[in-house]
């Protein structure tokens, strides 16, 4: 199977179908699959309790943050430091690439490579049928969802048990993730006690109390975790020096199912390498102030191959790790690395970072991005892998306030990469209606912009519209597209007795002052 | 040192006073400031909205219409962001290659950081809130220096503004793609404001004064909204003498 130099490019630079499973877009007739990022956040950002539970933890989660980065004298050095080591494992992608699959089959395990989703579904499905396993556990992954395995196990009769407590819980509830740390975040805990309680645990006996949420959890997972035999993971780093998988989480759940099981499978994007395990220690540092504000998170799972020896909980003796398998994904990242602009997204570690602070997010939430990666992360990423026919949509859900780019701990500049999708998406538009007025009125603003003699024309016409108009289009707007957005919630301005060239030539400057 | 002013088109068309303001006040500071009829846009409209091409083209335009000058002040937070923190990657060469884009400053960093102004003779006896625009905070940089010019000023109440470096919801275009989103925030950083008791709200942006502004008109609340460039123009009127109580040249 050829690795580094697969491409996934199809005729006219479309993206094959087999790659859209991290799309959450819902039914619109003919252009099913592409996200109407608008038409679905209007809908969203009515829903006071989703907005007050994501208000509620990204505020606390924010202000943690925020502390703790405080507390380390060279952030801004060490951010610089990640994305170097970033961009460059990023250029030297192949390189890397071909030392870790060395490193990962010289300590007995295996890696496969996956071109796009559906590849890296089948090599999982096949891997799980070899175990001769009908049930997996699985290790919070984002990846799994980009490629929509668990959808893809079920309908093959293998059963999959989310074991991070917030994916369990949209588990259970049928729910999309809405976060990529905290995927049940739009729901507070009087919903979790229901979900819970309609599920697995009994009627009346979680109270909505966290603690005894949180055991009855554990009590239904451990069961899982002693029984299960195959574990799907994904990966926060690979390591290519040494042939390293590097998982970070808060719960413990993911080294159970990473130490109990004897056939691991981990899946993970291309992007995620890193030269050393020196560079790790950078990361280390980064990933959980930014992601949960903590100093450091509870566990870090390490691991090289296939461990020599596990300890199986029925039998009470060790037993050598039957397998270890890691799928290697690109799925749309060679591509994106292709784009001088849009790879600094690659260096992307899933902090989430980016979504706790974004003002949009924090309104609308992250079903309104209709993909598995919500948030800034997510308008960046997601046009990116799926292509701006689908996704393009999501480059404008952002007032470009620069409040993710100042968090990002890779420093990934997201404004300018939206405003470079933003651009690419406005060479897309010759194919509607709506697209060429728009360009068309832009292009005509260009010109007079762009002329001093037509720049005075319009200006003065500006002055005398509003003058005139003013009163009449606040009333009526919002019938007029496209004023109707504004003038719904706002007036328009009202308009001066001269513009400020007209004043500065007739000189009556101080005739606009106010009194 | 030749001086000129860039107000922005929003300014220049919709908000003059503002504009009228920086002018007279930067005179009674001693400095000679023009304004070159031939600047139109900056084209940050255009660059944010998609249209590169064009937008490089007005960037070059704007470019040239300061090229005389030894420092451009812009009274617009997102322009000056514009000009000097994306000029370069847009028209693909450094900021001295294009004409020297760093020469652009904010009215604040010119007054404090090149005039050295320690104090203002003025009195402005109003309770007053500041909204940090996202462009004065993360674009250029600001940090607290046009609070501090107020604050220079006898009698003005400055009442912080709860969250006020989150963005108030205009974003250009993106107040009519997402109005909805768009009128959210700025609901939210409204309910800040009137929470505060100001009289006045103000900004060292138009753009943002003009979405708040729109909702405060819209909802019938009596507040003030000006640039901090009239609050300090309103404050200094009075002095009969040139404010020359700075150290004078970088």
């Amino acid at each position: 199977m050829s690795k580094t130099s697969s491409t996934i490019h199809g005729p006219n630079g479309s993206i094959p179908k087999a790659n859209t499973w991290l799309l959450r877009t819902e039914h619109h007739g003919e252009e099913r699959g592409r996200i109407f990022f608008k038409s679905r956040s209007t809908r969203e950002i009515r829903n006071l309790q989703m907005r007050k539970n994501i208000s509620h933890a990204t505020t606390t989660i924010r202000e943690k943050r925020k502390r703790v980065v405080s507390e380390v004298p060279n952030w801004e050095e060490l951010r610089t430091r990640a994305s170097q080591i970033k961009q460059h494992t990023l250029a030297n992608l192949d390189v890397y690439l071909e030392e870790f699959e060395r490193n990962v089959t010289r300590a007995g395990g295996k890696v496969h490579w996956a071109r796009d989703a559906a590849q890296a579904r089948e090599i999982a499905l096949e891997l799980v049928r070899e175990s001769g396993a009908s049930s997996v556990i699985k290790v919070k992954s984002m990846v799994t969802e980009e490629i929509g395995l668990n959808a893809y196990l079920s309908e093959n009769g293998i059963e999959p048990t989310e074991t991070d407590l917030a994916e369990l819980i949209c588990q259970l509830a049928g729910d999309e993730s809405s976060h990529i740390l905290v995927p049940a975040i739009h729901r507070n805990r009087v919903e979790i006690r229901d979900i819970f309680e309609a599920t697995f645990a009994q009627k009346g006996s979680l109270e909505a109390d966290p603690p005894k949420i949180a055991e009855a959890a554990r009590k239904h997972l451990r069961e899982k975790f002693l029984r299960s035999t195959v574990a799907i993971s994904g990966g926060n780093f690979l390591v290519a020096e040494t042939g390293s998988v590097a998982i970070v989480e808060s719960e413990g759940n993911g080294r159970m199912c990473l130490t109990l099981p004897n056939n691991v499978i981990s899946i993970v994007g291309i992007e995620k390498l890193i030269p050393t395990m020196e560079d790790l220690e950078v990361f280390l540092t980064l990933l959980p102030r930014s992601s949960t504000g903590e100093r450091m998170n509870p566990y870090t799972t390490i691991w090289t191959g296939r461990p020599p020896a596990q300890m199986t909980p029925e039998r009470e003796t060790t037993e050598d790790r039957k397998s270890y398998n890691i799928i290697l994904l690109d799925n749309g990242r060679t591509r994106v690395l292709s784009d001088e602009v849009g790879k600094q997204a690659l260096a992307c570690i899933r902090c989430s970072a980016c979504l706790n602070v974004c003002p949009v997010y924090e309104r609308v939430g992250g079903h309104s991005y209709e993909s598995v990666y919500p948030g800034p992360i997510g308008a960046i990423l997601t046009p990116q892998l799926v292509g701006d026919a689908l996704a393009g949509d999501l480059a404008f859900a952002s007032t470009l306030c620069g409040a993710c780019y100042e968090v990002c701990p890779v420093k990934i500049n997201i404004p300018e990469i939206l405003i470079h999708l933003r651009s690419i998406h406005s060479d897309h538009k010759r194919d509607s209606v709506s697209g060429n007025l728009e360009r068309g009125s832009f292009g005509i603003v260009g010109i007079v912009m762009g002329n001093t003699n037509l720049f005075n024309i319009a200006s003065a016409s500006v002055s005398r519209i509003l003058k005139y108009g003013g009163p009449i289009l606040n009333k009526i707007g919002k019938y007029l597209p496209p004023i109707n957005g504004w003038v719904e919630s706002r007036n328009l301005p009202k308009a001066p007795n001269d513009s400020l060239r007209d004043a500065y030539r007739k000189g009556t400057l101080d005739a606009l002052l106010k009194k | 040192m030749k001086v000129a002013i860039f107000p922005s088109c929003i300014v220049d068309t919709i908000f003059p006073e503002a504009g009228a303001a920086a002018i007279r006040l930067l005179e009674r500071l001693g400095v000679d400031v023009d304004f070159p009829l031939e600047q139109t846009c900056c084209g940050q409209m255009h660059l944010n909205t998609g249209y590169e091409t064009r937008a490089r083209k007005l960037a070059a335009k704007h470019l040239s219409s300061f090229s005389q000058y030894d420092w451009v002040i812009g009274i617009s937070t997102s322009c000056t962001t514009t000009v000097r923190e994306f000029y370069p990657q847009l028209l693909g060469a450094t900021s001295a290659e294009v004409g020297g884009s760093g020469k652009f400053l904010e009215l604040s960093e010119f007054l404090l950081d090149v005039l050295g102004v320690t104090e203002l003779e003025g009195t402005f006896a109003k309770k007053v809130t500041f909204h940090t625009s996202c462009h004065s905070l993360r674009g250029i940089h600001l940090g607290d220096r046009p609070q501090r010019l107020l604050s220079m000023l006898e009698g003005i109440e400055l009442i912080p503004l709860p969250k006020s470096d989150s963005c108030c919801g205009f974003g250009g275009t993106f107040s009519i793609k997402n109005s909805a989103i768009s009128t959210v925030m700025m609901e939210e950083k409204l309910a800040n404001v009137y929470w505060t008791g100001a009289e006045v709200l103000t900004a060292a942006d138009s753009s943002c004064l003009m979405n708040l502004s729109g909702g405060i008109q819209a909802a019938k609340k009596q507040l003030t909204v000006m640039h901090y460039a009239e609050i300090l123009e309103i404050a200094t009127r009075q002095s009969q003498k040139k404010l020359l109580n700075h150290s004078g040249g970088r």
